[in-house]
């Protein structure tokens, strides 16, 4: 309650802690910070977010890191073992497979990015629009959601991708189509509970509009566990990505899609291991990356633990 | 200032129809403290929740300020300028990812009045709550201090008509009589027309000249507080009211009827 601590010495520490913030961006800036501390107690989640921030690490500085061309063939150098000159050995077509990996993690995240993008906010929209209103508009929305996931994922993808033709981002398109249901479902469970509270009867009572109402308090109560289960859902769409690249509907090659290389190196599972095994591999890291980050947002950013 | 005839009030759930408020009538004048009582479940919450357009399902004659209701929700720009509502629990009536500034400031957005800076703080000076409590989150409040958030908040389009739904009983004894002081100080500074629901007499013959006693859903006695005062309602019930609010006395509760 002092107002001496607002001038203290140590700096920022202070600012962020300060009880009596001076603008909205202190508040939330000192939220933020409360947050991060009750995360970075967690090191599995911390582990997690390494991995992302790698991921996305590398994805952007990945022409600095390759050693190699990702796309170039060198039919001198086939099929070479992991060794100095070739880290991760080289596939079928002489390719450094180092070098593809580095290249991959862009594929990676365009996909993971690219569906989070579409498919969470498509069913954040549904779902409260359906909890808020409820009546006529709540049934129709939440049939066809129920129509979408009565299909498992990996089935429907496959028959949009056959509809639309190959490639990556026919691909993404299927797996975003595929990935909102459950997220309408859970915005609508949660919308139903928000709509009953006073704060929603108060805002209405000061004249808001249901759009209003639903963008500026309902969404803002949603978007945690959305991106909690979003977070929990990336392995299952790199894994549905890499799947479609391995039936040879997603990217196409010479792009190195991690799923697309396990494909062409099964062949070789024998007798050269390393062309299947290391992008197997960094699907398994990657995937596991974004379970233990969610897991940590979860426990931060669920509002029935916190507040 | 507000006319009531033959408010009826029905809840669907599923198959059931609940009547949770008959033929309540009663006229209150601009100015005025307008008190309803009545144990918990006697639909006083209801009355208030029709007035301003949170109960859809009604029936009867009501106008406020001249100007007769539908029974819709959505209400003109003007009757949210004119009535506003104090809700029961202030740990459930602030949005709890909004900062006190965002609470207040976003019905002046709403209604695009001018100057939102000065309003907010004007409207926190009145609650009692100095500058330091305008960007925290409801969070770092009281239970006091976020009732004062919520009276303010129903200030801030500087009505006419203040709903009050038992604006004190989720708070402890002592926060209690700060917010009645609070509020009376109020009423006289901006002259407010006040409807204040409890379940406790005390409370309402503190702040209201008359009081409508429900039960059932019915209204059963109107009586002035100076009645009240003088230990003259003419109803049992009330009586029966009035001697619970004076506390968990063992011999008054062996006399207890009950009126189910
Ligand atoms: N949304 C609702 N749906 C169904 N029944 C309701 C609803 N709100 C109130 N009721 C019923 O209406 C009656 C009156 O409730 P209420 O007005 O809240 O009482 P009070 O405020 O006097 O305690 C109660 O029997 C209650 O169960
Ligand atoms: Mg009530």
């Amino acid at each position: 309650m002092t107002d001496l601590s607002t001038r203290s010495p140590t700096g920022l520490k202070a600012w962020l802690t300060n009880e009596n913030p001076e603008s909205h961006l202190q508040a939330s800036c000192g939220r933020a910070y409360y947050a991060w501390l009750d995360f970075a107690a967690n090191r599995l989640a911390l582990l997690g977010l390494i991995i992302v921030g790698l991921l996305v690490l590398v994805a952007a500085l990945a022409p600095l890191l390759a050693t190699a061309s990702p796309i170039a063939p060198d039919l001198q150098s086939r099929l070479l073992p992991p060794s100095a000159d070739y880290w991760f050995g080289t596939d079928e077509l002489g390719r450094d497979i180092y070098s593809r990996i580095v290249y991959g993690t862009r594929l990676t995240l365009y996909v993971v990015v690219l569906v989070a993008i579409i498919a969470a906010p498509v069913g954040l929209l549904v779902g409260t629009s359906a909890g808020y209103f409820g009546g006529w508009i709540d049934k129709v929305l939440m049939r066809i959601t129920d129509i979408f996931l009565a299909f498992p994922r990996l089935i429907l993808a496959l028959a949009f991708v056959s509809a639309l033709g190959p490639g990556i981002e026919n691909a993404i398109f299927a797996i975003a189509i595929t990935s909102w249901p459950p997220y309408a479902r859970i915005a609508r469970a949660e919308t139903l509970t928000i709509r009953r509270a006073d704060y929603i009867a108060a805002i209405r009572l000061q004249g808001a509009s249901a759009g209003r109402v639903i963008w500026g308090h309902v969404v803002p109560l949603c978007t945690s566990s959305i991106i909690v289960r979003v977070t929990l859902d990336m392995a299952g769409i790199i894994l549905t990505a890499a799947g479609l690249g391995f039936l040879g509907l997603g990217a196409q090659p010479p792009l190195p899609e991690w799923g697309a290389m396990i494909s062409s190196g099964r062949k070789f599972l024998l007798d050269q291991w390393w062309l299947a095994s290391i992008p197997g591999i960094a699907i398994f890291v990657v995937s596991l990356g974004f379970n233990l980050l969610g897991d940590g947002l979860r426990d931060v950013l669920d509002p029935k633990s916190g507040d | 200032m507000i006319d009531i005839q033959d408010l009826n009030v029905t809840f669907s759930t599923g198959a059931d129809l609940v009547h949770a408020v008959k033929n309540v009538s009663c006229r209150i004048t601009a100015g005025e403290s307008f008190g309803l009582v009545g144990e918990s479940g006697s639909g006083k919450s209801t009355v208030l929740r029709a007035l301003c357009g949170l109960a859809t399902d009604w029936s009867g004659r009501v106008s406020i300020d001249g100007e007769a209701l539908e029974p819709t929700a959505r209400r003109s720009d003007s009757f949210y300028k004119t009535v506003q509502m104090v809700f029961q629990d202030p740990y459930g009536s602030l949005h709890p990812r909004h900062t006190v500034n965002r609470i207040l400031s976003e019905p002046i957005a709403i209604q695009g009045l001018d100057k939102p800076g000065p309003r907010v703080e004007e409207a926190l000076e009145q609650v009692g709550l100095g500058h330091g409590f305008r960007f925290r989150f409801p969070h770092q409040l009281s239970g006091g201090q976020r009732q004062r958030v919520a009276i303010a908040r129903a200030l801030i389009l500087k009505p006419k008509i203040l709903l009050l739904d038992e604006p004190t009983s989720a708070l402890d004894v002592s926060v209690q009589a700060e917010v009645l002081n609070l509020l009376m100080r109020l009423r006289e500074e901006l002259s407010l027309t006040f409807v204040l629901v409890s379940h406790d007499l005390a409370v309402v013959s503190h702040i209201c000249d008359r009081i409508a006693v429900m039960r059932n859903g019915e209204v059963v006695e109107e009586v002035t507080a100076d009645e009240l005062a003088r230990g003259e309602p003419g109803q049992r019930y009330t009586r029966q009211l009035l001697v619970a609010s004076r506390g968990y006395d063992r011999e008054a509760i062996d006399q207890f009827e009950d009126f189910g």
